[in-house]
């Protein structure tokens, strides 16, 4: 069978200043690979450093990769570095949700540009999306006239989420989204998480420092360590038993 | 000894139409060589009663208490010359936001230097730069930076965040104060380093005897090693006590929510099972319910929740419920 996502040998490296004309290259990403199911969850765990929000970002189409494919539906949508379809389907949110979302817009304008900017809708049917949408992560329909100040931390939450589930994607990648917010409002936020992935099969990537929440909800882990890809497999053998001393590092604290 | 003693610490905004209580009559205690925790969410008034006892709240809020006792000193009495010394030697903050609260225009360096205290240093002007420049070097190292080098000499946006908080750190630390006061110290680090600046503050509370509040919402960090523990909700206190009855037994719906939030505390949770969630969000300040605050949200609510519940106390163990959760006693 087809994995949902596929990630093959994919690399990143920036160019560093090294003297004045001189220019080091700097490889934040070796030779990254992974396979993600539909309604699974993939966790990434690693030191600040280890390339864990590039990777996130290279998923996300916020920037290129050097070399490497990645496939969605055994679709190649980026190949080395060149990307074929916009942020349709692989869609991210972000770790400060407060920051992330324009103080200008009410929050139906603000969902509505993601609808102009990659759909093809007429204006009915993109109400009636923003509609459904909100009503999916739990705001009601009265929330589009809102402006995002007049939300508190757990309903930005859902609007950042509304604005990533509203064009339908297959993988939503949380970098650090769970990790700012308060005990209370984090669980609820991750049953909310939980209920769309058995509703409607949305995969995840989770970046997050929270080991616990971690073994919780993702079924696949994965270790970075300065770009690396130090060990990968079922979240639960991992934790049971890690191999490296990476890992075992991590994992101890 | 009693160290700090505050007693009904309320903390008001003036605002054009009404008056806001931030915080609602809060008493805190704390002895020598304690660990105490302050939890609640974001919003509830941590940061606040933190500012209140150290005096960096600017003159919009209104703070009184009926006593804020810094052993035995009533702080509110003081003049701000009086309160500046006793806070200045004895009292450190690790503030909220690392990156915000270094000064941008001064070095790494020049910023720690000038925290440090002056009676040790004797010798020529180029015997005590040196000294100083071994002792900031020290003190660096002491928080688990390793290129001091570089972190020395750059300015703080230069630099990470998680840097930034250890050097916070640094200088809150420098003067081995008597009660340090940590607000969300780890919020920027990942794992390994958290970790290391809990071991880092728990070897000075034991070696140094020195006294902590730490405010955080890592659950799973205070536990461990914790003395006591006090729960804020919306600015009242809802329940205080020791950490360990705390967590064996939670008297309050709210502490109760707040521990089974956390994936470690129900070992009988499946894989990918939701956790235990109180319905709704907090309440904005300007909309905040009479009586119990939690009232709106409480899952077992009842009408005498419309009237603000008195703190019981029971065997240093006191929560504010008028139906408090009880175990069956076995």
């Amino acid at each position: 069978m087809q994995p949902l996502l596929k990630v093959q040998a994919l690399s990143k490296s920036f160019n560093l200043r090294a003297g004045i004309f001189s220019r080091k290259r700097f490889a934040v990403l070796k030779n990254i690979s992974f396979c993600l199911e539909q309604g699974e969850t993939l966790a990434i765990i690693g030191e600040t450093g280890s390339g864990k929000s590039t990777l996130a970002k290279l998923l996300a189409g916020a920037d290129h990769a050097d070399s490497g494919q990645i496939l969605l539906d055994g679709n190649i949508i980026e190949n080395n570095g060149i990307r074929n379809q916009q942020c349709r389907h692989i869609r991210m949110i972000f770790q400060d949700s407060e920051a992330s979302l324009n103080p200008g817009l009410t929050i139906g304008d603000m969902l509505d540009d993601c609808l102009q900017y990659n759909t093809s809708l007429d204006k009915q049917t993109r109400g009636e999306k923003i509609t459904t949408t909100l009503s999916k992560v739990g705001l009601l329909n009265d929330h589009q006239h809102y402006y995002p100040h007049m939300f508190s931390g757990g309903q930005l939450q859902r609007i950042a989420l509304a604005r990533a589930l509203i064009l339908d994607p297959k993988v939503v990648v949380l970098d650090e989204a769970l990790s700012s917010l308060d005990p209370s409002v984090r669980a609820q936020t991750v049953n909310l998480l939980l209920k769309l992935q058995q509703d409607t099969g949305l995969s995840y990537i989770l970046i997050t420092h929270h080991l616990s929440l971690v073994r919780h909800i993702s079924d696949q882990l994965v270790v970075l360590d300065h770009g690396e890809i130090v060990e990968y497999g079922k979240t639960e053998d991992i934790f049971q038993d890690p191999q490296s001393n990476v890992t075992q590092k991590l994992l101890s604290c | 000894m009693q160290l700090l003693d505050i007693r009904n610490l309320t903390i008001e905004l003036q605002t054009p139409d009404t008056v806001i209580r931030a915080v609602d009559r809060v008493s805190l205690s704390l002895k020598e060589g304690e660990v105490h925790a302050l939890v609640g969410e974001s919003g509830s008034g941590k940061s606040l009663i933190a500012k209140a006892i150290v005096g960096v709240l600017n003159k919009r809020w209104h703070i009184t208490a009926d006593r804020m006792h810094w052993r035995g000193v009533d702080l509110m009495r003081l003049s701000n010359e009086q309160r500046r010394k006793i806070v200045g030697q004895d009292i450190a903050m690790i503030y909220q936001d690392p990156s915000r609260c270094l000064d941008p225009t001064a070095k790494i360096f020049d910023q720690i230097a000038e925290t440090l205290p002056e009676i040790q240093e004797k010798g020529f002007f180029l015997k005590r730069n040196r000294q100083r420049k071994d002792r900031v070097k020290a003190l660096i190292h002491k928080v688990g930076i390793k290129d001091h080098e570089k972190v020395l000499t750059s300015y703080p946006h230069e630099l990470s965040e998680g840097v930034c908080q250890k050097v916070m750190i640094a200088m809150a630390i420098a003067r081995t104060p008597k009660l340090l006061i940590a607000d969300e110290p780890t919020t920027a680090l990942e794992s390994t380093t958290r970790a290391q600046v809990f071991r880092l503050l728990k070897s000075l509370n034991q070696l140094k005897n020195m006294s902590i509040l730490m405010i955080s919402h890592e659950l799973e960090e205070i536990i461990n090693w914790s003395h006591g523990m006090h729960v804020l909700y919306c600015g009242q206190m809802v329940e205080a006590g020791p950490t360990a009855k705390i967590f064996s037994q939670p008297r309050h719906p709210y502490t109760q929510a707040l521990l089974k939030s956390l994936p470690d505390y129900e070992q009988g949770l499946a894989h990918k099972e939701p956790f235990y969630a109180l319905k709704g969000t907090i309440p904005t300040l300007q909309h905040l319910p009479i009586g119990c605050r939690l009232g709106p949200r409480c899952p077992q609510a009842q009408r005498a929740c419309v009237v603000t519940p008195k703190l019981t106390k029971q065997h240093g163990h006191s929560y504010a419920c008028h139906f408090p959760l009880i175990k069956a006693m076995k």
